[in-house]
């Protein structure tokens, strides 16, 4: 049996490690500035580190998501003696060389692309579940560990029962990341009640909805956070097996989630007699294979055992009856994230952040017409109007701010008159929205909101699993209405039309998908109904 | 007599009547997952990785393996969008299509390729050169409209700039060959 890892040693070696080296350049190696160029400009600052023969001063690290991906490639560097470290954005290879023969050798930053991490896009933010990305290198368990990781398992394991587990969860007041906001210490005293001497915990990595990769982040960049989290949900539920869910779309999450896995269990973190004490997990790795619908839990259940990703009514709900007939609890990626930090440092600091009945952080993906877009980790209740016009740098090239759309294909539009919302479930909720998994796109004035609900629903309708006929042909209907509408040969009757279908696909499809495929068409005519009347005003119905 | 899948022996490597032995790295991930009936979205990734793409004759040989009718295979195949069954083209052609795309206008670019490539979406040219699909956001909402041609990604690039970049891909082979 392999030797237990003493995680004080690790993480001090690995401290002291880092001093040897004057220079440290940490380099985002995400996904997003992978694309913008990243590979190139480290080659280039390694090469130039070659030639200029610094290699016992300049260390070259990699890092995950430093969360302002509009300005791609990013760097950090950073001076061990005078303890300071500066951003560096838009990096091209000759940048990278500058780094090296300038800032470094020279002491002469390149001010043109250093950017201040005082500016409001990062001193907005609050990091909890992302406080190891930009930070640690994603495939060294030592990097976590020597940022405090696994010690909120050893913690657990070691001193706590698995009722005072779960009881720090509850206090928490942590809610569901994945989007209906389910309380999540509710749940897993469900698991733990359930009877029966197999259960498992499902960490459910199928983050599909377009525009979001809150979730992606998380397994790219801090594979054991998850982990730590699945493994603390395993204890404290008394679940005896446990699986990672991960869509198919995200290559590198699940090639560093398979080795985080296997390292983690040569330093006895997982598999039998973790740290040493009674307690038995394996974590398995699953693939999607392309079908948003298995984000639905019991759809997602149906895929890990290798069938057609259909969902099923609930009840019974799978913590009563989940995978293989046992008692199931289903965990989106940024939940679990969050639970060793609740952990470490206590229930009642968790629920100290954000409001009274949304605690804690959220992590949202910018995108759309923004200045700043990228990942960030806000507090809950923090405004939209803070995180669009503060953090976001606001809508560029003059245009005005239209909506903010939150919760992809199941959420709705949020107009510039309800800006001062603070981002909690139930203030979405009553906007017609949700929080969703995290995705917030911003559009400016050139969007049309019929075009964009007919976007979604093409989405919906695609999507759609086909099982149950509302959602099946429902969302083809809405689609057709929708493009009639869009494309200008609508009618009156065909915006009445579209508003009583989406409350029969709402109210009668059989799961999650389905009744809140009508999210967006129901919002958009909440708030925009002008642009639909506009669109068929005058027209008289085709079949009247 | 007649065989029924379950008097079938377990394939051996490189046990495909065809000796194609591709079929051995198939065996190979059937074995890894000990021929679980719930391995077999796994076993399909590795079959597709292996062949490019998925035809009866690779389901029939999975259905065999797993002992499972072929009709549940193909059932699962053909629900899963990633799962495909046709051979796909000399180069690809990926456009993102997740919400921070859409806005910055993926639908035309999609549509403007298709019409100058007479490639439809999802599917591949009559000459076999050029594949065109649509993914729903990889989250580089950042360089939206992003685009994938083969391995390589073009970001923030309009239509026109796309389509020059697939001319000039398709034009450099034309002149090897």
């Amino acid at each position: 049996m392999a030797a237990i890892i003493d995680l004080h040693e690790v993480a001090e070696r690995e401290l002291e490690a880092r001093t040897r080296y004057p220079w440290r350049v940490k380099a985002c190696a995400s996904t997003a500035c992978q694309s913008a160029g990243a590979d190139a400009v480290v080659r280039s600052i390694e090469a130039t580190v070659a030639a200029e023969h610094l290699e016992l001063d300049v260390q070259v690290v990699p890092t995950g998501c430093m969360g302002l991906c509009s300005r791609g490639p990013l760097v950090r560097v950073l001076q061990r003696d005078v303890d300071t470290e500066t951003m560096y954005a838009d990096l091209t290879p000759e940048v990278g060389e500058q780094i090296v023969t300038s800032h470094i050798k020279a002491k002469k930053p390149i001010d043109t692309h250093v950017i201040d991490e005082k500016m409001p896009f990062f001193a907005g933010q609050e990091k909890v579940v992302l406080a190891n990305g930009g930070v640690i290198d994603p495939n060294r368990i030592e990097g976590y560990v020597a940022h405090g990781g696994y010690l909120a398992l050893q913690k657990a394991l070691t001193s706590m029962r698995p009722e005072e587990v779960l009881d720090e969860v509850v206090a928490s007041g942590i809610r569901g990341r994945g989007g209906a906001g389910y309380p999540t210490g509710s749940k897993w005293s469900l698991l733990a009640g359930a009877p029966g001497d197999v259960k498992y915990v499902v960490a459910n990595g199928d983050e599909g909805d377009p525009g979001a990769y809150m979730d992606r982040t998380i397994m790219e960049d801090d594979p054991h956070r998850l982990l730590e989290g699945l493994a603390l949900a395993a204890y404290a539920t008394g679940a005896t097996g446990a699986y990672i869910y991960v869509r198919a779309e995200y290559p590198r999450a699940i090639q560093r989630l398979d080795r985080a896995i296997r390292v983690a269990r040569r330093s006895r973190l997982l598999g039998r007699r973790i740290l040493d004490t009674d307690f038995d997990l394996n974590i398995e790795l699953r693939i999607g294979a392309g079908a948003f619908v298995c984000g639905e839990e019991t759809a997602l259940i149906s895929s890990i055992e290798g069938k057609r990703g259909q969902p099923n009514l609930r009840p019974p709900y799978p913590t009563e009856a989940g995978l293989w007939g046992q008692p199931t609890m289903v965990q989106n990626v940024e939940t679990l994230a969050n639970i060793s930090s609740i952990i470490n440092r206590g229930g009642e600091w968790f629920s100290s952040i954000g409001t009274p009945k949304s605690t804690g952080t959220k992590v949202f993906a910018l995108a759309g017409d923004l200045t700043n877009t990228g990942l960030i980790e806000v507090p809950m209740g923090t405004t939209l109007r803070h995180i669009v016009e503060v953090m976001g740098g606001g809508v560029p090239d003059g245009h005005e701010f239209k909506a903010a759309q939150t919760g992809g294909p199941s959420g709705g539009c949020i107009p510039a008159s309800h800006l001062d919302t603070p981002v909690d479930y139930e203030s979405l909720r009553r906007l017609g929205s949700i929080m969703g998994s995290g995705g917030l796109v911003v559009m400016d004035d050139r969007t049309s909101m019929p075009e964009l609900a007919r976007y979604f629903m093409e989405f919906s309708m695609d999507e759609s699993c086909g099982k149950c006929a509302p959602c099946r042909t429902g969302t083809v209907q809405l689609h057709g209405l929708l493009d009639r509408i869009a494309t200008g040969t609508g009618s009156e009757g065909d915006v009445r039309e579209l508003e009583h279908l989406c409350q029969v696909v709402r109210d009668t499809s059989l799961c999650g998908l389905g009744q809140a495929a009508p999210n967006p068409i129901l919002s958009t005519l909440h708030f925009f109904r002008d642009e639909y009347t506009d669109a068929v005003s005058g027209k008289e119905p085709a079949d009247a | 007599m007649t065989t029924t899948v379950e008097d079938q022996p377990e394939p051996k490597a490189g046990s495909h009547p065809s000796g194609d032995d591709r079929f051995g790295l198939v065996d190979k991930a059937l074995k890894r997952t000990r021929y679980e009936q719930h391995a077999l979205i796994e076993v399909l990734h590795v079959a597709q990785d292996v062949f490019g793409y998925l035809d009866a004759d690779i389901l029939m040989y999975v259905a065999r393996a797993l002992r499972l009718p072929p009709s549940k295979v193909y059932g699962v195949a053909t629900f899963y969008s990633l799962f495909t069954f046709e051979a796909p083209g000399d180069h690809s052609c990926m456009v993102c299509t997740g919400t921070a795309c859409f806005v910055k206008g993926a639908d035309d670019v999609v549509r403007d390729i298709a019409t100058e490539f007479d490639v439809p979406e999802g599917g591949t040219s009559s000459d076999g050169r050029l594949s065109l699909t649509t993914a729903r956001c990889i989250g580089s909402c950042g360089l939206a409209p992003m685009v994938l041609l083969d391995d390589e990604v073009l970001g923030k690039l309009g239509s026109e700039e796309i389509r020059q970049r697939i001319r000039d891909l398709l034009a450099t082979e034309e002149e090897v060959a």
